[in-house]
């Protein structure tokens, strides 16, 4: 792949920080002397960098096309079809943090409101596909209309004043989903039947495939998995269009951005909106994949942490990085847990290394890596990895 | 004449917003409750204040936005548990001099803990990112998860009663409205310590020091003053006014668990945002005005309590999009 030389200048700094910048010698913002490989538009000529990178993306691709073939059984489906949906989730945020260099909190309510208009109208009426669809297209819609008057009042002030306003928007958003009982069923959260080709009874063809039953939820975790990989390569081509370059030189400096006669105000905003569809489009697909939604599923802070996990520790501004970063957390999640139980299998059970050790305390030991990474791999593996040595 | 007029209204607005919103409220809510619910939003906002202030001075000196700022309002919260539950002879006592005593320990040790574990976390955690925005925010946040993870650790993860001191648990009445006892105590000390702070901001030299430091930071390091250690001081002030914050606000649910500082990031935010970002009378304002509408609306119109703060929030950004007094932009 010859594409990933060209450019080679731009990746070098993808990964750094607006911060940072002052002593990071200046990108070369240009989209000159680009490929016209297949593989090269597929990509949107920016593939994931070095041999070892490459490889891992292909053997991580293979490995979620064929999922269910390859880990049968119910439980390793949810797995495969959350790791398909936080990458949505997680990459669209990186368009925000690791590209554009702003911070917010409001990424779980966009995910919520995707779930919720999704998981209302299936359980309100509108079952079937007309449900389904009409849901996330009034869940997008309501994220577009959202993001735009959060982006607008807030983003023109400072960059800060937009994460607070998040914070603060976001814990209404848990509020009103809590409170408003009749619309979203409260704290206990709504579940619903979906489409019928999409239930556990269905059979798609009466024999087993490989040794697979083609049920239901293997038809949902497919159409997650298709979603997934047309977003990520919509976004891969955003994020190298002329508008994408805008959104990296505003994040190195917003000032010159602005002196050159860029509204950096819409471009931020335009990125807002990009994003908050996005992430709720994933919690479509995630109130299809659950067959239920509530508060805690979709709009918990914790989800939030977890996002701001994957991406610093997959690598802001590569994309790529976020699918790393997925895949290490959601497996931390499920093995963390195991190992500190076999720890503290082994110790008494009041002595505080045990506290220190319980399995409960998982979230303590991911703090500690994600200051660790956040103070000496501020690029996160991906950005690390594509580094030139 | 007439803009000039018009001038100064704009120029004293914000400062008759709190009058008006307490006046107001009185035909709304009628006589009784109308105290009650005063003195109540009163003791909540200076409360909140004591939060607010230390987290609005790191930001106007440093342009540090620590996220894990309501930690140390849960340490100090679980050291008020540590020196009042062995203080149970205190506490217990019918006598009003021992009771307060006992709180006062707690205060100090409160202040003392929060001061000193803000001394460390800004060596460890602030140093490194001075200057780094978006580092800041990500850091601070995993330093917030690390730490009320710890104090699980140390101190378990059930909730633990914190009964109030045996002079201050029941109420006064005037006339026909009810009063906590605690809340005329809360707001008597925490009135103290924002008088403390007005004058050590306004009357003394290193007052003096943080506040030009607040206006202009290159110019007070020109001028030769150590701007690091103004920083380290104030980092320290500001979380021990956070960890005292903690302790008075956990006697007050009489009930302490790990989530009681989460529960207050959103509404010191909002403060913060309402105030304008690095202004303490901004910040002090701002505070009241979120407990008077906290205590105000849940009386009104409970269902919307909850969200009554942000609802303030959006209307004061409509009417000035930088918070009630903006710092001058000095970046």
């Amino acid at each position: 792949m010859t594409a990933g030389q060209i450019n080679e200048p731009m990746q070098e700094t993808a990964g750094g920080f607006a911060d940072t910048a002052a002593d990071a010698p200046i990108p070369t913002l240009s989209l000159e002397g680009k490929s016209r490989s297949w593989l090269g538009w597929f990509v949107s000529d920016d593939p994931p960098g070095r041999a070892l990178l490459n490889v891992t993306m292909l053997l991580i691709l293979a490995v979620l096309l064929f999922a269910p073939f390859v880990f049968p059984g119910s439980k390793a489906l949810d797995v495969a079809a959350r790791i398909c949906i936080f990458i949505i989730l997680v990459a669209s945020y990186d368009l925000m943090l690791g590209f554009t260099g702003i911070v917010s909190f409001a990424h779980t309510m966009f995910f919520g409101i995707g779930a919720y208009g999704v998981a209302i109208m299936l359980a309100k009426g509108w079952s079937g596909w007309t449900g389904v669809i009409l849901g996330t297209l009034i869940g997008a819609v309501v994220s577009l209309v959202v993001a735009a008057v959060i982006g607008l009042l807030s983003l023109r002030v400072r960059a800060i004043f937009f994460s607070m306003i998040t914070l603060a928007v976001a814990a209404f958003a848990q509020i009103v989903a809590e409170q408003w009982r009749t619309l979203t069923g409260g704290e206990d959260g709504l579940t619903f039947d979906v489409p019928a080709v999409l239930s556990r009874s269905f059979r798609l063809v009466p024999d087993r495939v490989m040794g697979v039953i083609i049920n239901g939820p293997v038809i949902t975790y497919y159409i997650t998995f298709a979603v997934t990989l047309v977003l990520f390569l919509l976004m891969l081509r955003i994020v190298n269009s002329p508008f994408g370059l805008v959104l990296r030189a505003i994040r190195e400096n917003e000032f010159r951005v602005e002196a050159m006669g860029y509204r950096v105000v819409a471009y931020r905003t335009l990125i807002c909106i990009i994003s908050a569809i996005m992430a709720s489009m994933a919690g479509s697909l995630m109130a299809l994949v659950l067959r239920y939604n509530g508060p805690d599923a979709t709009l918990s802070f914790t989800l939030m942490i977890d996002i701001l996990l994957m991406v610093v520790i997959g690598g802001m501004g590569t994309l790529y990085g976020s699918i790393v970063g997925v895949i290490l957390v959601v497996l931390a999640q499920y093995y963390l847990k195991n190992t500190l139980e076999m720890a503290t299998g082994s110790m008494s059970g009041q002595s505080p290394m045990a506290a220190l050790f319980h399995p409960d305390r998982w979230l303590l030991w991911l703090g500690i890596i994600f200051i660790l990474i956040v103070t000496f791999l501020p690029q996160g593996i991906v950005g690390r990895l594509r580094r030139k040595r | 004449m007439n803009g000039d007029w018009h001038k100064r209204l704009q120029q004293w607005a914000p400062y008759a917003l709190t009058p008006l919103v307490i006046i107001a409220a009185l035909p709304a809510i009628g006589p009784g409750p109308w105290l009650t619910l005063t003195v109540a939003g009163l003791t909540m906002g200076i409360m909140l204040f004591m939060v607010a202030a230390g987290l609005t001075l790191i930001f106007g000196l440093m342009d540090v936005l620590n996220f894990a700022h309501a930690a140390f309002v849960t340490v100090g919260a679980y050291i008020a548990v540590s020196v009042l539950v062995p203080l149970a002879g205190w506490t217990n006592e019918t006598s009003l001099a021992l009771n307060i005593a006992a709180l006062l320990v707690a205060l100090v040790a409160a202040a003392i803990a929060s001061g000193a574990l803000g001394f460390v976390f800004e060596r460890v955690i602030i140093r490194q990112v001075y200057g780094a925005p978006l580092r800041q925010i990500l850091i601070t946040i995993g330093a917030l998860t690390v730490i009320e993870q710890l104090i699980i650790v140390i101190w378990g993860p059930q909730a633990i009663p914190l009964p109030k001191p045996a002079m201050l648990r029941g109420s006064v009445f005037v006339g026909s409205s009810s009063i906590e006892t605690y809340r005329l105590f809360a707001l008597f000390v925490g009135l103290a310590i924002a008088l403390a702070m007005h004058l050590f901001l306004t009357r003394t030299r290193l007052g003096l020091v943080v506040r030009a430091g607040v206006e202009d930071r290159e110019m007070i390091q020109a001028l030769g003053y150590h701007i690091r250690r103004v920083f380290i001081g104030v980092f320290m002030a500001g979380t021990a006014l956070a960890g005292v914050g903690g302790m008075m606000w956990a006697q007050y649910q009489a009930v302490v668990n790990s989530q009681i500082g989460d529960g207050m990031t959103i509404l010191v935010f909002i403060i913060l945002i309402i105030g304008g970002l690095g202004s303490v009378g901004g910040c002090f304002i701002g505070a009241i005005l979120v407990g008077l509408t906290a205590n105000y609306v849940g009386f009104l119109a409970p269902k919307l309590a909850l969200g009554s703060n942000i609802l303030l929030m959006a209307l004061i950004l409509l009417w000035r999009p930088r918070g009630l007094f903006p710092l001058a932009e000095h970046h």
